[in-house]
């Protein structure tokens, strides 16, 4: 077998990763994102890792792309001018929003504008009713009379809309056979998202068409500059729900990759429970500007079927667009060493969700910074060496933390630096605490039954508190951590989820059609799957379901097989146990009172993917030895509220199986992780560390 | 060290307990099946110490139940009696002067034990689907014919809930098994709520919420009395013209800023309508609290501290009705209060305060029956709402809740739930108010039964006759319509039908403008023509 030689790419906001496998060796970089040129900081980070591994383009054997232009796009509002034509009654719909206000006390509030002004929304008649039946002809003389204008209007693209076009497409697809001679990309909702709820789905396929010609643009770019430099491989990209698409797929439907960046954390952290065989993980992930927390159970992250991005007031729910795609389903909060922390007028420490970013940068970063970051409060609390910060590239100053934490928290409410760091920490913890537990929660799962997976930059110094606060017994911190991305792309499978809205009844269930729908889901998932891969492709069925009545589906896995029409009272069953799970009991016929409520199946959604090999699995070991600690130093522990002799160990120094006792940092060059009283450290067999409850 | 690091565990218990508040708040949105709540969010849900002070609320979609809840656990404490509350109880009630305003919202209060000791209450209302009687709309003449009344009692004794309520309850509703549905999702909420509390106290190891309490309530007083002394003193009065039932209706509001008070007195209002439009004084205060917190404190948590320098003070009229005056639509005059009250306050603060806008939201509730065999009975409700003013520094939202917080449903969802066609639902061209900046504009929508059905349909709307006022110079908004595709004009409250083939027309109101109309800038004009929300 050859040796397998793979590379990872992954633009984010301020750096650019590679991550290059070669064989079991991963040679990694970051560069700083080049904006007006993004290819261009992929192939010089591509370059250095190369020569690294002294392997040319021409060996590489798959290029895999993630990237936040797509999202980029959406939040700088650079993209297409686009005509959005849509159903004669509802040409606002995307304007209108759903007429409410995501602060209610701020009377100055301002909306997002919508992606598509009103004077480039086109109202067609025509109209497809609730059971998909034409209630109105397709008006098209109206639709002939508009080629010309869109023509001679100057868009770059078209999205179509049409009201329960997820059930009926046809409208939808004639009028984009009437606009083919424009010349221009176009989108109808039924492809880019046949999922019910017209505002979701508009505004998904104009953001769909917005981000089109720029995307396509940027990927035969790319492709080309590859060739150049002798690249002969295949470049497949990662897309929101966490699989590999094909350029071509990811041309057509950009709005897909939106991020999938943060898609790959979680496939990283997914790769990782794997190898130690965890079934119930959440993975912790905390940059620079925020945190981000994903929960996966066997080996795989949550999905969902909508998302909102581009939020414009302070990360608040509402005030960005919602996109219905499928997606890897994450909790992001303004939670990041960059974060700055303030006090509220009823003297509370507030933290983020404004950051000081990397210019200035926290306070101690030297660089005129004068507003205290949760980087300055881990300084003054000794998480950090401020010698060795960054592999000793950056230099950290402890007065200027200690002098702004002390000007904007610690004089306001007559507390030491050293007592207001800890406020700040604490406050940060606990907010990342509570996201953590309300996402579990709206998942029906419980934090503490989770093991903690923890990469980027900050997450190794607050993980121990958090899984403190969560009552998590065990964190691992795994190598690589602050690619890891990149090297989550690595991990991905040619993978596509197929989605469908459909009522469906439980009691007047019917089999046959039923699984035509399904077998029509699968065959759309598996043709983009069968675009990467050869191997075994893998169907995964979920019903969305609930009483009727209700407003919220609960995901219900199907068996992968036709159903027969006595597999009603399975699905019910597997429904009542998923009910229970999320909201503590079902409640159909819960006083006795017959039948009760109907449960029926509001979204059909099958997932494929192709089968992937199991990686090398790791065993978990909880120590063998216990390492004595060469150097303790006084440091302030969060639980017991005072300052304790803590071990201060290299990673570098520990073998596999060491153990030292908490409390207890551990130094490397990106980070420290941070092992607070309650727990130990245990170095693992892959180099992880292992943070561990003692007595557990 | 040890005071500071006391202080630091205050701070991150308080946030603590608003995240479980939140969490509660989401368990009931996620169960519900009134569409009011799931779709639009008018629940609420807070916990209390065991005096019944409110010590922390989630901010959800309803305004008008901010301070309501907040009273009701009060009336709960006194009526159950200490003596007779368990573990695993859970207390109920619909009255309308006692929860929030009308028969449809449920309100459920449990006590949270700790071991043997009660720490403090759980209290969350919903609106459910149906209460019986004449149905959600201003026909009733009292409270009688607006449902089943529900006296404060017990929905479950240690964990035991209570058949008997429970088959009543079954047979005075329609839909009895979304409506139990609902009640069981109450229940379930506020023990949510009551383990994260026990957890959260386990873990910090804390007995009682005494001190936590003692900090949120001097740390709020203090920073909203901070914001009274800022106001200047003196009292100022603001009067409205609303549609009413059958004749307009006017309101009066008395702002008057005093030492550590603001009191709004709505002494002038006029007197108790015959029909289903009255307002019990506890929506109403929510109401006008929810204003003055919007000017004064928006940023301050609610809590038993930070509203109680609100009050409010009224004669028995319209907006203190008292049983059993008839309230199922109280909340079209709940919706009027804030911009009564924000038009007093704004002769204090001249430049601060956004012209009127449609206030109300436009509720209908459509009872859709087949006209031939084989069609489909839905009861269909839905929110819409017309434009917000203009503000001192920009144009006014278009179709935008506001007082209310709700959120509109699809029209795809709503004509999934019964047989009509929405043909229409976009904004409404040259409804906004002109002004230096414009109000927000209304919105059109159409609705017709599907064929072989027709429906008869409850009114919930206003503004139909005086417009929504500009301030400081600006125009007002559009006034409303209500009407059949053939003109036939309708009233703006009340049960009416809508035969098969025709369609209900409705032309919400916009919002009024700000400031003069000379002064808004050629280029809002130009761009306001080129988008059509202007088209003369």
């Amino acid at each position: 077998m050859t040796l397998s030689i793979r590379l990872g790419a992954d633009i984010g906001g301020t750096f650019t990763d590679i991550a290059l496998e070669v064989g079991d060796r991963i040679f990694s970089t970051k560069v700083l994102t080049n904006y007006s040129a993004p290819e261009q900081a992929i192939l010089d980070g591509m370059d250095a890792v190369l020569a690294e591994a002294g392997l040319g383009y021409g060996e590489l054997q798959i290029v895999i792309h993630g990237t936040t232009l797509a999202t980029n796009a959406l939040i700088e509002r650079r993209g297409a001018k686009v005509a959005f034509l849509t159903t004669e009654g509802f040409r606002d719909v995307i304007e209108m929003r759903t007429e409410s206000r995501f602060d209610q006390y701020d009377l100055n509030l301002r909306l997002p504008a919508p992606l598509v002004p009103r004077e480039d929304r086109f109202p067609i008649g025509g109209r497809i009713g609730a059971s998909g039946a034409e209630l109105a002809p397709l008006d098209e003389a109206a639709l002939r009379a508009l080629v010309s204008v869109v023509s001679q209007g100057g868009y770059g693209a078209v999205a179509i809309g049409f009201i329960h076009s997820y059930l009926n497409p046809d409208h939808e697809r004639r009028a984009r056979d009437f606009l083919a001679t424009c010349g221009l990309p176009i989108s109808i909702s039924s492809e880019v998202s046949p999922q019910m709820r017209e505002y979701e789905r508009f505004n998904t396929v104009c953001a769909n068409a917005y981000v089109r010609p720029q995307m396509a643009s940027y990927l035969d770019r790319l492709q080309e500059r590859l060739k150049e430099r002798g690249a002969r491989c295949p470049v497949f990209m990662i897309h929101s729900g966490g699989g590999l698409v094909s350029v071509d797929t990811a041309a057509e439907f950009p709005v897909r990759l939106v991020e999938s960046g943060p898609a790959g954390g979680a496939i990283f952290a997914a790769d990782v429970a794997r190898r130690f065989g965890l079934d119930k993980v959440v993975s912790y992930d905390m940059g620079g500007t925020t945190a981000k927390i994903c929960l996966i159970e066997d080996y795989a992250p949550k999905t969902a079927r909508s998302f909102e991005v581009a939020r414009t007031t302070r990360f608040a729910k509402g005030s960005g667009m919602p996109i219905s795609i499928p997606v890897i389903e994450m909790i992001e909060i303004g939670a990041g060493g960059g974060s700055l922390a303030w006090v509220d007028p009823m003297g509370r420490i507030q933290t983020g969700p404004e950051s000081a970013a990397s210019e200035p940068g926290p306070a101690c970063y030297q660089r005129g910074g004068t507003r205290p970051a949760i980087t300055d409060a881990d300084l003054i609390l000794s998480k950090l060496d401020p010698d060795n910060f960054a592999g000793g590239a950056i230099k950290l100053s402890t007065a200027n933390a200690a002098s702004a934490i002390a000007a904007h928290v610690g004089d306001r409410l007559g507390l030491s630096p050293q007592s207001a760091a800890f406020g700040i920490c604490e406050v940060v913890d606990e907010n990342m605490a509570n996201a953590a537990r309300v996402h579990a929660v709206e998942n029906g799962k419980n934090i503490s039954d989770n093991i903690m997976v923890a990469f980027g930059g900050a997450a190794p110094l607050h993980a121990a508190r958090l899984c403190e606060k969560l009552g998590i017994d065990q964190c691992l911190v795994p190598p690589g951590a602050g690619v890891g991305s990149a090297i989550g792309f690595l991990k991905a499978p040619f993978g596509y989820e197929a989605l469908a809205s459909r009522i469906i009844g439980l009691s007047a269930f019917d089999p046959a059609a039923f699984n035509g729908l399904v077998d029509g889901l699968k065959e759309t998932a598996r043709r983009f799957v069968a675009q990467g891969t050869s191997g075994t492709i893998l169907c995964e069925t979920v019903a969305f379901m609930r009483y009727r009545g209700q407003g919220w589906e609960i995901p219900v896995p199907l068996p992968d097989r036709p159903l027969t029409a006595a597999d009603a009272g399975l699905i019910r069953d597997r429904f009542r146990t998923a009910y229970a799970r999320f909201f503590g009991r079902a409640i159909d016929g819960l006083d006795g009172q017959g039948a009760g409520l109907e449960i029926e199946i509001v979204t059909l959604s099958v997932k494929a993917a192709d089968e992937r090999s199991a990686p090398t699995p790791v065993t978990l070991t909880t120590g063998t030895r216990s390492a004595p600690a060469a150097q303790l130093r006084d440091v302030f522990d969060p639980a017991t509220g005072a300052d304790l002799p803590t071990a201060i160990v290299t990673r570098d120094s520990l073998a596999a199986g060491d153990r030292v006792a908490g409390p207890a940092i551990v130094v490397e060059r990106e980070t420290s992780t941070v092992v607070t009283s309650p727990f130990d450290v245990v170095k693992q067999p892959d180099g992880s560390l292992l943070i561990l409850r003692k007595g557990a | 060290m040890t005071d500071q690091t006391q202080e630091i565990r205050m701070q991150v218990m308080w946030n603590r307990l608003i995240s479980v508040v939140e969490e509660q708040a989401m368990t009931l949105l996620r169960t519900a099946f009134s569409t009011s709540v799931r779709e639009a969010g008018d629940l609420s849900a807070g916990v209390f110490d065991p005096q019944g002070r409110m010590l922390a609320q989630a901010v959800t979609g309803t305004p008008g139940h901010v301070n309501t809840m907040a009273e009701a656990v009060l009336h709960f404490i006194a009526e159950i009696g200490r003596q007779n509350m368990f573990p695993g109880d859970t207390y109920v009630t619909n009255d309308p002067w006692k929860g929030t305003g009308h028969l449809h919202d449920i309100t459920m209060v449990s006590p949270s034990f700790k071991g043997d000791r009660l720490v403090g209450f759980f209290a969350c209302t919903a609106h459910v689907v149906d209460v019986g009687g004449r149905g959600f709309g201003a026909d009733g003449k009292s409270v009688y014919e607006e449902g089943i009344q529900i006296p404060i009692m017990k929905f479950a004794e240690r964990g035991v809930v209570n058949a008997d309520l429970i088959r009543i309850l079954r047979a005075n509703v329609r839909e009895a098994n979304q409506v139990v549905g609902d009640f069981y999702s109450l229940a379930a909420c506020n023990d949510v709520g009551h383990q994260r509390l026990i957890a959260m106290m386990e873990e910090i190891g804390l007995p009682n919420l005494n001190q936590l309490g003692d900090f949120i309530f001097s740390r709020t007083r203090a920073a909203t009395l901070e914001r009274i002394a800022a106001l200047p003193r003196g009292a100022w009065v603001n009067t409205m013209i609303t549609d009413g039932y059958d004749q307009p209706v006017k309101l009066q509001a008395t702002v008057e800023t005093r030492d550590g008070t603001v009191n709004v007195d709505l002494t002038g209002t006029d007197g108790i309508s015959r029909w289903g439009i009255n307002v019990p004084i506890i929506y109403t205060k929510a109401y006008a609290c929810y204003a003055m917190k919007c000017v004064v404190a928006p940023d301050i948590p609610n809590n038993w501290a930070s509203l109680e320098p609100f009050t409010v003070s009224s004669p028995e009229n319209i907006l203190n009705a008292p049983f059993p005056a008839p309230v199922s639509l109280r909340h079209v005059f709940g919706h009027m209060v804030p911009d009564l009250v924000l038009g007093a306050l704004a002769q204090a603060l001249p430049g601060k305060i956004l012209a009127e806008g449609a206030g109300a939201l436009w509720n209908i509730h459509m009872s859709v029956k087949p006209t031939t065999p084989g069609g489909q009975r839905a009861e269909i409700l839905m929110f819409n709402s017309g434009g917000m003013g203009a503000r001192p520094e920009a144009d006014g939202l278009s179709a935008t809740a506001f007082p209310s917080g709700v959120m509109t449903m699809p029209i795809e969802a709503t004509e999934h739930t019964g047989p009509v066609v929405i043909w229409r639902k976009e904004l409404r061209p040259d409804s906004g108010g002109d002004g230096q900046y414009r109000g927000g504009l209304g919105q059109i929508i159409e609705i017709e039964p599907a064929k072989g059905h027709m429906m008869d349909f409850s009114a919930m709307f206003d503004r139909i006759g005086p417009a929504p006022r500009g301030r400081d110079g600006g125009q007002a908004g559009a006034n409303g319509v209500a009407m059949l595709d053939d003109g036939t004009k309708l009233r703006p409250k009340g049960w009416q039908h809508l035969p098969e083939g025709r369609r209900l027309v409705l032309h919400l109101p916009g919002g009024g403008g700000y400031g003069d109309p000379e002064n808004r800038s050629p280029e809002a004009r130009a761009d306001d023509l080129s988008k059509g929300y202007v088209t003369k």
